[in-house]
């Protein structure tokens, strides 16, 4: 039979007739229909080769034994290798003179600025800038000190932890316990009236008297604190709680007890940092700006 | 409904094309724009160009992990690559211009497929003869002779395929060294792999698939449609001439004497006696031949021909056709011409204006300020600052607002800093505000951060903002 031919634009049709409407036959390629049973063809053999099929607890893993995982964990091995020359200069290195060596130096402060991501930032601020109870490591005011190898013990040792018998100690009593309420407001208005607050200035010729009985042992007789105790500077702007009336009254009242792990410790099944991240940590906060 | 009893496939093989050879007026052109293109693509990367001790003295590089691209005197870095947007923003206009006026003729002269292709159809000439000598070897069964031929020519194609990758990969490292390491084995493998797969892609698009490539991959025959109108300059053929075609001696026929001449030469195996087609590449071939055949016949030349639609209700009606300036100059190649010139004139101008020295100026904002313990506040920057001069330079960075800031670069001896030749330094900087300065209890300050290349005077700047405590915002005592 000849085929049925649309005579004005000379396309053979596909002898499909529905209500004397034609349907035209612009045939394809070949070529593009063997494209088409090529691509089948690779998907068979991509999914056999490669991990395709999902199953109840993965997927199949495929003859070729690929692994995007296996791939990320080879790819982290493969750095840590590159990395290992350093890693090891960073362990030895004496943290005073890592200045010296710009390399090293750059190496530490990268290294650094990822380990403070992962294990800092949950209380410091992805930014370091802390928050209430959590110290800003931005600024020029430092508790335990801000010298680089400070920094490193402090990170070592940690806070008031249990776990390292030479940790940052100290503890504030709580002078409710100690002090009538009227002393503590005594107590509080000296403290605004030397920080440059407004302030009951009665009350706190009276404070005044008080903190050089309770708290100049500790915070210095100026105020001006004590880093072996790790006592504030109560004279200057920044305030780890709060500079304010209210707040100042809850501390004297209930004392503060800050914490913070020994991170050359492991704990509770978290693995803790080896020296040579502790270095590149104590680094990287050391040039945050603050730095002494 | 009707069902026929066998219904016809709904997959149609390729008709092989086997282009005959022809002389004339179109083909003298696009052999010489073949010479011309073919020329500066494969020669370009051997082209020195001398840029002192420290720079590439490739003419044109593409250097990726340096950063850079050279093209003779100008050097672009990666925040100058509007220059390459631009350029190919132009490349756009350009080609909606000459479509409007010209028709296809980007794809009959200048595209690659349809340079390489017609390279290929030669090397294919050359080694199996003429049309129908290749008619008659496609026909054949196999044999020592058409293996002999077939090989020498896929050889050939090969070599070719090899040069035009190799030439590609010479765009992206020094060429002598780089063609060196490819001999020695020494090169990187992504250069290997490179040539590879565009050798095999130029053996396949202008080998195998040369014209199905124009009519079924590539997209710009279906957008150029909508580019042109009834005064584009297109290829077609005077049917009120040539019909009724057959022999010339006997009465009643018209000029065309059916001698399949234009049929034959075409590279797309169309016949443009049948009118415009999607297929055709305005390449002129057809009009070569039958110009040819209208000589020999002694009828006036031009029954197919470049004229446009507007002209073909005008010669029917036995008037002459308008001149061809009346078809190009109109409102839209004129719009496409001005807004092609404006991209141009826009990027030369930038080109001239831009500076040895500039900056990017990124204000941390983790957090936005920070107390000191005196109560300043300081502000911290990210800045970029790039020297493209080819000496290590010293920077000095200022900034200026309405109230005083104390400016210090960090790990710097103050304001100063040097940047390395050909290279951007990043640093950071502090802005501080004393405790009782506006700057400090304000909520933002605008400021304006400078830098100065201390040797040429070279200045650069850009505007940011200092963040206070927002204490005295609104006129103060809020909080």
């Amino acid at each position: 039979m000849k085929k049925p031919i649309d005579r004005e634009r000379e396309v053979t049709t596909t002898g499909h007739v529905w209500d004397g409407i034609e349907e035209l036959n612009n045939p394809l390629p070949r070529w593009w229909v063997w494209t088409l049973y090529a691509t089948i063809i690779w998907g068979i053999g991509y999914a056999i080769a490669y991990p395709a099929w999902p199953l109840l607890t993965g997927a199949t893993p495929g003859l070729l034994g690929f692994s995007t995982r296996a791939e990320v964990a080879a790819d982290i091995a493969a750095v840590e290798a590159s990395n290992a020359g350093m890693m090891t200069a960073l362990a030895a290195v004496d943290l005073t003179t890592i200045d010296s060596s710009p390399e090293l130096h750059g190496f530490a402060v990268n290294a650094g600025a990822a380990i403070f991501r992962a294990n800092c930032s949950q209380c410091h601020g992805a930014g370091a800038a802390g928050g209430k109870g959590y110290p800003n490591l931005l600024d020029n005011d430092w508790l335990w000190g801000g010298a680089i190898t400070d920094i490193a013990y402090t990170v070592t040792n940690g806070v008031r932890n249990e776990q390292s018998p030479d940790t940052r100690y100290s503890q504030m009593p709580a002078f409710g316990e100690i002090l009538t309420p009227e002393e503590i407001q005594a107590l509080v208005n000296h403290v605004l009236a030397i920080s440059g607050q407004e302030h009951d200035a009665a009350l706190a010729t009276t404070g005044a008297a008080l903190f050089a009985e309770n708290c100049a042992v500790c915070h210095g007789e100026k105020a001006e604190g004590n880093r072996e105790f790790g006592s504030p500077t109560l004279t200057d702007a920044i305030w780890l709680y709060g500079g304010d009336a209210k707040t100042l009254t809850q501390t004297v009242t209930l004392a503060r007890f800050g914490v913070m792990p020994a991170w050359s410790q492991d704990y509770r099944g978290a693995s803790g940092l080896n020296p040579a991240e502790i270095n590149a940590v104590a680094t990287y906060v050391h040039q945050l700006g603050g730095g002494e | 409904m009707s069902l026929p009893d066998a219904p016809p496939s709904l997959y149609a093989a390729r008709q092989p094309v086997f282009p005959r050879r022809v002389k004339g007026a179109f083909r003298s052109l696009k052999w010489g724009i073949m010479a011309v293109t073919l020329g500066i693509y494969y020669l370009t990367p051997w082209i020195r160009w001398d840029r002192g001790p420290s720079l590439p003295d490739q003419a044109v590089l593409i250097d990726l992990s340096g950063r850079r691209f050279y093209f003779f005197w100008i050097e672009i870095w990666p925040h100058e690559f509007y220059f390459i947007a631009g350029l190919l923003i132009m490349a756009g206009l350009g080609l909606f211009l000459f479509t409007s006026a010209l028709g296809r003729v980007w794809c009959g002269y200048a595209c690659p497929q349809t340079v390489w292709t017609d390279l290929f159809i030669l090397t294919e000439r050359w080694v199996e003869g003429d049309r129908n000598a290749r008619v008659r070897l496609y026909e054949a069964p196999w044999s020592l002779r058409k293996a002999r031929l077939r090989l020498t020519k896929w050889v050939i194609w090969l070599l070719i395929g090899l040069a035009t990758g190799g030439a590609w990969v010479f765009y992206f490292a020094d060429a002598p060294t780089l063609l060196h390491d490819l001999i020695s084995g020494q090169a990187a493998l992504i250069a290997y792999t490179t040539m590879a797969l565009l050798t095999m892609t130029t053996f396949f698009f202008g080998g195998i698939a040369r014209e199905q490539v124009c009519i079924y991959a590539c997209p710009w025959p279906r957008i150029q449609a909508a580019m042109m109108d009834e005064d584009t300059l297109t290829i077609g053929y005077r049917d009120w001439r040539g019909e009724p075609r057959g022999k010339a001696r006997i009465e009643g026929h018209g000029d065309c004497v059916d001698c399949m001449a234009c049929v034959n030469v075409c590279p797309m195996g169309i016949d443009i006696r049948d009118g415009q087609q999607m297929a055709c590449i305005t390449c002129g071939l057809c009009i070569d031949a039958c110009d040819d055949v209208m000589e020999k016949t002694g009828k006036p030349r031009g029954l197919v021909d470049y004229f446009a639609l507007k002209d073909e209700p005008i010669e029917r009606a036995g008037g002459k056709p308008l001149p061809v300036w009346r078809h190009v100059l109109r409102p839209r190649t004129l719009l496409y011409t001005a807004l092609w010139s404006m991209v141009g004139f826009g990027l030369v101008f930038a080109l001239f204006i831009r500076s040895d020295i500039d900056l990017t100026v990124a204000p941390v904002r983790n957090p936005t300020f920070i107390t000191l313990a005196d109560g300043t506040i300081r502000n911290v920057y990210d800045i970029r600052l790039r020297n493209k001069r080819q000496t290590d330079q010293t920077f000095h960075l200022g900034v200026t607002s309405h109230d005083p800031f104390a400016l210090q670069i960090q790990g710097a001896d103050g304001d100063s800093v040097i940047v390395p030749a050909d290279a951007v330094l990043e640093v950071r900087v502090y802005l501080s505000a004393g405790p009782d300065q506006r700057a400090a209890l304000e909520d933002r300050t605008a400021v304006r951060i400078w830098v100065e290349d201390v040797e040429s005077d070279n200045r650069a700047y850009q505007d940011t903002s200092f963040t206070g405590t927002g204490k005295d915002t609104n006129g103060g005592d809020h909080d």
